[in-house]
């Protein structure tokens, strides 16, 4: 639309107000209350051996389930898209669950069947498994709210590529394999990273989910997001701020990744 | 787009496709692996939802603070989803027609609500809008406060959702009405807003999801005050919390099935939105 340069002006200054007062403003003010008492002091309250178990869990639990859902998203997306079979339409409607639905709800979905008083809960106590209040519970969340990330940035490449190029390579002698390796996922990559970006910054930062089926025991169940939690509920609020912030830096490493990653992605999505 | 003319030599490459009996493999324990994470746990919430009897169930949905934790959520959510969805129309205009200098870094700092984790979302909010912010604006533990967490969670959504069809839109027909002695307002109310009314609603309905189920953001802002800031999601949480998980199963069985007619009303949405394409 030819707007006149006084409207034009007028509703980039509002755009980009709200976005200052509800994004950057905020966002700023935690660093600059994060930092106000010095590097030294965020440095030790993001080194003690309560943040430094929960950094760690919370990549051990990204390196977990970020994997699993890559594989499954490769596989549900090649499923999806190249796949004739009964009930497509309903899967395809299935996967985007976890998108939908409340964190809080997803933490007493997986109570409910892993908990003690599960469904499953009782066998897995007897076989000695632990689920709820303990590690696996926390993997299982995650790759809950993760699931659909890979399944719905490859599934459009794949649609795009079409197979012809699989077909040439099984006329000319390549097992299913050989073509996978060398045609399917060399084609899908970009698509592919997008979509693990996206779930790394989920697994990292997820916490409703989380923080129902962890038990927040400390040092031993207690992910970055909960110790964050954790810290502002015990007034330690300087604490609660250098966890936040180092979750922040995560969060504009992952925007800066998106970026780099977004135009090859799309190259890739039309060719 | 290709993706929808089949050509002969695709359908003959369907026909017989190579990985048949691999697919249907993958596909066996692609579908297994979701049902274990994703199936059997929502079907457990349903079904265990009438674990103390359809009694038990109807008092728990139905007691005074569950119905107005949920009433809250809807509506502090439906107005969530219309405040953005005006001033997110209006930034991707802006993102799409306008020039002026660090438009791609706004563009690409859109996307931090979806980076940020919604814990931290809250925390920031309270820092700037709460007892100790540096402006003196305290809405904290008020009802403002939700709808203040829930605009940061949802802001990307309709952006994201408008910005690619305001870039595919046709600048002719724009300059057709103008050249037809069209005013702005006209232009905009009668060819703009038509054509981006999918979009707009799509992306609407995605934050609306987003909204009634979110928690972390919410949490610490809010206050939790029943039957005043008290959303369901927070709701839910404390009657797990107070060891009541077949009461928080009824309650979270209503807000799944909001959520499940919010997806369901998305499809409608995004099927009439590509019927309005061609």
């Amino acid at each position: 639309m030819t707007v006149s340069r006084p409207w034009r002006i007028a509703l980039r200054t509002v755009g980009l107000v709200y976005l200052a007062g509800l994004l950057l403003v905020p966002v700023g003010v935690v660093f600059y209350r994060t930092f106000e008492h010095g590097v030294g002091a965020v440095w030790d309250s993001i080194t003690t051996p309560a943040a430094i178990s929960a950094f760690t869990l919370t990549l051990e639990v990204t390196a977990i389930a970020v994997p699993l859902n890559a594989i499954f998203g490769i596989v549900m997306a090649l499923a999806l898209v190249r796949g004739r079979f009964r009930g497509k339409g309903l899967l395809n409607a299935l996967i985007d669950l976890p998108f939908a639905i409340s964190p809080v709800v997803i933490g007493l979905s997986l109570v409910l069947v892993y908990g003690v008083h599960g469904w499953f809960g009782g066998a897995l106590a007897d076989a000695g498994i632990q689920v709820i209040f303990a590690v696996p519970g926390i993997v299982l969340a995650t790759i809950f709210v993760s699931l659909p990330f890979v399944v719905r940035e490859v599934a459009p490449v794949l649609r795009e590529i079409g197979d012809e190029q699989e077909q040439a390579a099984a006329t000319l002698g390549a097992n299913g394999w050989q073509s996978f390796w060398r045609i399917t996922l060399p084609s899908i990559r970009w698509g592919l990273i997008y979509g693990v970006v996206l779930s790394v910054a989920r697994a990292i930062g997820e916490f409703g989910a989380v923080s129902v089926v962890s038990g927040q025991i400390s040092g031993q169940t207690q992910t970055l997001t909960l110790l964050v939690q954790k810290r502002y509920t015990n007034f330690d609020l300087s604490g609660a701020y250098a966890a936040s912030a180092l979750l922040a830096v995560i969060a504009l490493l992952t925007l800066l990744a998106m970026t780099l990653i977004n135009p090859r992605r799309e190259e890739e999505d039309r060719a | 787009m290709s993706s929808t003319t089949i050509t002969p030599d695709r359908v003959a490459a369907r026909r017989r496709p190579a990985w048949r009996s691999s697919g249907a493999l993958g596909l066996g324990v692609a579908t297994l692996w979701l049902s274990i994470i994703v199936l059997i746990p929502l079907a457990a919430v349903v079904v265990r939802s009438t674990d103390g009897g359809l009694s038990t169930f109807w008092d728990a949905v139905s007691s005074r603070q569950a119905v107005s934790a949920l009433r809250f959520t809807l509506l502090v959510s439906l107005l969530t989803a219309a405040v953005n969805a005006v001033f997110g129309t209006m930034i991707a205009w802006v993102l799409v027609r306008d020039r002026f200098p660090g438009k791609r870094l706004v563009n690409a700092l859109i996307d931090l609500p979806f980076a940020l984790p919604t814990i931290v979302a809250g925390l920031v909010l309270l820092t700037l809008y709460g007892p100790r912010s540096p402006f003196g604006i305290n809405i904290a533990y008020t009802q403002w406060s939700v709808l203040l967490a829930l605009l940061f969670v949802t802001l990307p959504f309709i952006i994201r959702s408008v910005q690619p069809v305001l870039i595919e839109l046709d600048r002719e027909m724009e300059e057709a009405a103008l050249s037809l002695g069209a005013r702005n307002f006209t232009v905009f109310r009668r060819i703009i807003l038509p054509n981006l009314a999918p979009a707009i609603l799509s992306g609407g309905a995605l934050a609306f999801a987003r909204a009634i189920g979110e928690f972390g953001s919410v949490v610490l802002i809010s206050g939790n005050v029943p039957f005043h800031t008290q959303v369901s999601s927070v709701f839910i949480f404390k009657q797990i919390e107070s060891d009541a998980p077949i009461e928080a199963a009824a309650t979270a069985t209503v807000l799944l099935l909001v959520s499940l007619l919010v997806l369901f009303a998305i499809r409608l949405v995004g099927q009439w939105g590509s019927r309005h394409d061609r």
